[in-house]
């Protein structure tokens, strides 16, 4: 049973002439409890658009056109806005990214994560406090009283994504999503965030959305991997089977453009050409003009999200790919 | 070994700093007595944290700021002690590749106009060629001859950095420091611009100091690493062995926090506590030693500043290092 649901999720954008665009072109994604989910992509694939529509979020002037977020039984799209508040925030918890400002600068920590406390937790004054402050003990900010009283540029890059962390923690949420929550930090302070998330998860057992572009990140702190195209997830499957057997030919290109550290010195290897762009989808499977496997079939017919066969067990796996190719050596 | 292209020697870059009254502080020791040579043709990487001093040193090398010490030598001449004139026609020799395509280009000059510019200036080419060697340029760096009119805003992140190699590369240099170019790209966007430096490093025999803290990536580029910490160089020699075999501590942490694209591969972590130090003035001693895990680390980290010594293969600056 999965602690949060999104199902066929769709984000419009109106334009000004022709038809809407949708970035995001029904995303289905499951989540369970203390499980940590990565969303990967290149930029432009919709996955920033897609956290922000499991928080009922959608930048002005888009909308969410399509789809449901269940958590805990309640669909959260289904509920009015201030039903959502109650969520954002709260039950699901939301780490941008450091480098967006989005600590507000002329406002303590302390300030901040009361402001957060009052609304979701309903606690003032002195209690409000000492859980502010047991908040940064526990993202690992050092001398947690003081740190109520400083401001965010007193602080480093690191230091800072632990605050907003701390914030996003404020509603003692079941479900993290997190933004590109490194992408500005440098890699040592990257690998204290994510083995803080890590740790956070575990303790907490709450489910973790991790956003990125870094496939070396997926495979050291997810647990599954969905992989995000022209507004569409292509692949999901456990991170151990996604790395060894990558179905779909996005994912494929995807890792063979990562620098290795390790092992023989072959040169990445770029993906020709470059996403499409909303308003112009690709008919039939959109990565298709980038494919090197492409067949008839695959410029002509959407593929759909499927299991890539049945385990010894009969069941249908959870390895499934969006590809022709791959259906055919189903 | 034939001569060096580039040679730095103790070179330092100090800011100075007052306090509330005119009281002076201690200055900031951004750089702090780093030497290095670098080959024709040659790519050296320079990696490490933010804060590090290694953008800094990069435009000092350029004479882009000022030195406080020591020599840099381009081609024999050092370029601190050069008059002006004579850096005029030396910095036709060096240019540089910013992180920030977008904000290194003028937003209201086309992407020929931002490549003639510096032909222009050092009177590289004669005006009637420049049309042509602009096309050939953007050739070279995989953009058709239609870009040459158009804005950088019209580009994506990917092809203003093309325009950024090919503006560097208007003026013929022997030498570019490269200052974290890949860092605000996509995965395969990079891979385009890390394969294209390359090639262009083969074919031009360009010299370059790739400045950039994704080791994956440094190591793609360049055959020798120098890795930096509070200004200075702690470890310098082979990739290949730095990053098989890092004999600083520090390299050590900095090695193991890099993500490795393979689940079957996770290796034990060592997850550095505290922040890098301040730098006016820096820790005495090694300045990595209030973070340091070796487990011989002893009273002398703490007073004798560690040079840098062949371990191996490599220099490093470490007592303990073997």
């Amino acid at each position: 049973m999965s602690l949060l649901e999104a199902r066929g999720l769709a984000v419009e954008f109106p334009r000004r002439r022709g038809a809407a665009i949708r970035p995001v072109d029904g995303v289905s994604l499951s989540l369970g409890e203390g499980e940590a989910l990565a969303l990967v992509g290149e930029s432009g694939c919709g996955k920033s658009l897609t956290a922000l529509a499991l928080l009922g979020l959608a930048p002005a002037p888009g909308t969410i056109a399509a789809g449901a977020v269940l958590l805990g039984g309640t669909d959260l799209l289904a509920l009015p806005e201030r039903g959502r508040r109650a969520f954002r925030g709260g039950r699901i918890g939301y780490v941008p990214q450091e480098a967006g400002g989005a600590l507000d600068p002329v406002l303590a920590l302390g300030t901040q994560l009361a402001e957060a406390l009052a609304v979701h937790r309903a606690l003032r004054g002195s209690g409000a406090r000492a859980r502010a402050a047991a908040l940064l003990a526990e993202v690992g900010l050092p001398e947690p009283e003081a740190m109520l009283r400083r401001y965010p540029h007193e602080l480093s890059g690191g230091m800072r994504q632990r605050a907003l962390i701390a914030l996003a923690l404020a509603g003692e949420p079941e479900v993290l999503i997190a933004d590109e929550p490194t992408t500005a930090l440098d890699v040592t302070v990257q690998a204290q965030i994510l083995e803080l998330l890590g740790a956070l998860r575990r303790s907490r057992g709450m489910g973790l959305l991790l956003v990125t572009h870094d496939l070396g990140l997926v495979a050291g702190y997810a647990d599954r991997v969905a992989v995000m195209y022209a507004g569409r997830i292509v692949e999901e499957a456990r991170v151990e089977g996604l790395f060894a057997r990558p179905a779909h030919p996005y994912t494929r290109a995807l890792l063979a453009a990562v620098p290795h550290i390790e092992g023989t010195l072959a040169p990445p290897r770029p993906i020709p050409g470059s996403v499409p762009d909303p308003a112009a989808w690709p008919d039939g499977c959109r990565f298709h003009p980038r494919c090197p496997d492409v067949l008839a079939r695959c410029r002509a017919e959407p593929p759909v999200l499927a299991p890539l066969g049945r385990g010894p067990d009969g069941d249908p796996l959870l390895h499934r790919a969006a590809c022709w190719v791959a259906e055919r050596k189903r | 070994m034939s001569e060096p292209l580039l040679a730095v020697r103790e070179l330092a870059v100090h800011y100075p700093r007052r306090g509330p009254f005119g009281r002076r502080l201690p200055p900031v020791r951004a750089v702090d007595g780093v030497s290095f040579d670098i080959a024709p043709g040659e790519a050296l990487g320079l990696v490490g944290e933010s804060g590090s001093g290694k953008s800094t040193l990069g435009r000092t090398i350029l004479r882009l700021q000022p030195a406080t010490s020591g020599e840099v030598r381009l081609e024999g001449r050092d370029l601190l002690a050069v008059s002006r004139a004579e850096l005029r026609t030396l910095r036709r020799r060096m240019q540089m590749i910013f992180q920030d395509p977008g904000g290194a280009l003028d937003p209201r000059m086309t992407a020929g106009e931002a490549v003639a510019e510096g032909m222009i200036v050092h009177r590289h080419v004669p005006a009637a060629g420049i049309p042509g060697r602009v096309a050939a340029l953007l050739a070279e760096v995989g953009l058709d001859a239609a870009a040459a009119g158009r804005h950088p805003h019209e580009f994506s992140g990917g092809q203003r950095q093309r325009i950024g190699i090919a503006r560097a590369l208007a003026v013929d240099p022997a030498f570019l420091v490269c200052d974290e170019p890949v860092s605000a790209l996509d995965v395969s966007v990079r891979a385009q611009v890390i394969g294209m430096l390359g090639e262009l490093r083969q074919r031009r025999g360009l010299a370059l100091l790739f400045i950039a803290h994704d080791l994956a990536v440094v190591r793609q580029v360049a055959a020798r690493i120098a890795v930096m910490y509070a200004g200075r160089v702690v470890e310098l020699g082979p990739s290949m062995d730095v990053l098989s075999t890092p004999r600083h501590p520090y390299t050590q942490a900095l090695r193991s926090a890099v993500p490795v694209a393979d689940p079957a591969s996770r290796p034990g972590r060592i997850v550095l506590t505290g922040e890098p130090p301040s730098l006016s003035p820096p820790p005495p001693g090694c300045p990595f030693h209030p973070r340091c895990f070796h487990p011989a680390r002893d009273a002398r980290c703490v007073t004798e500043r560690p040079q840098l010594r062949p371990v191996g293969p490599v220099l490093a600056a470490c007592h303990h290092a073997s």
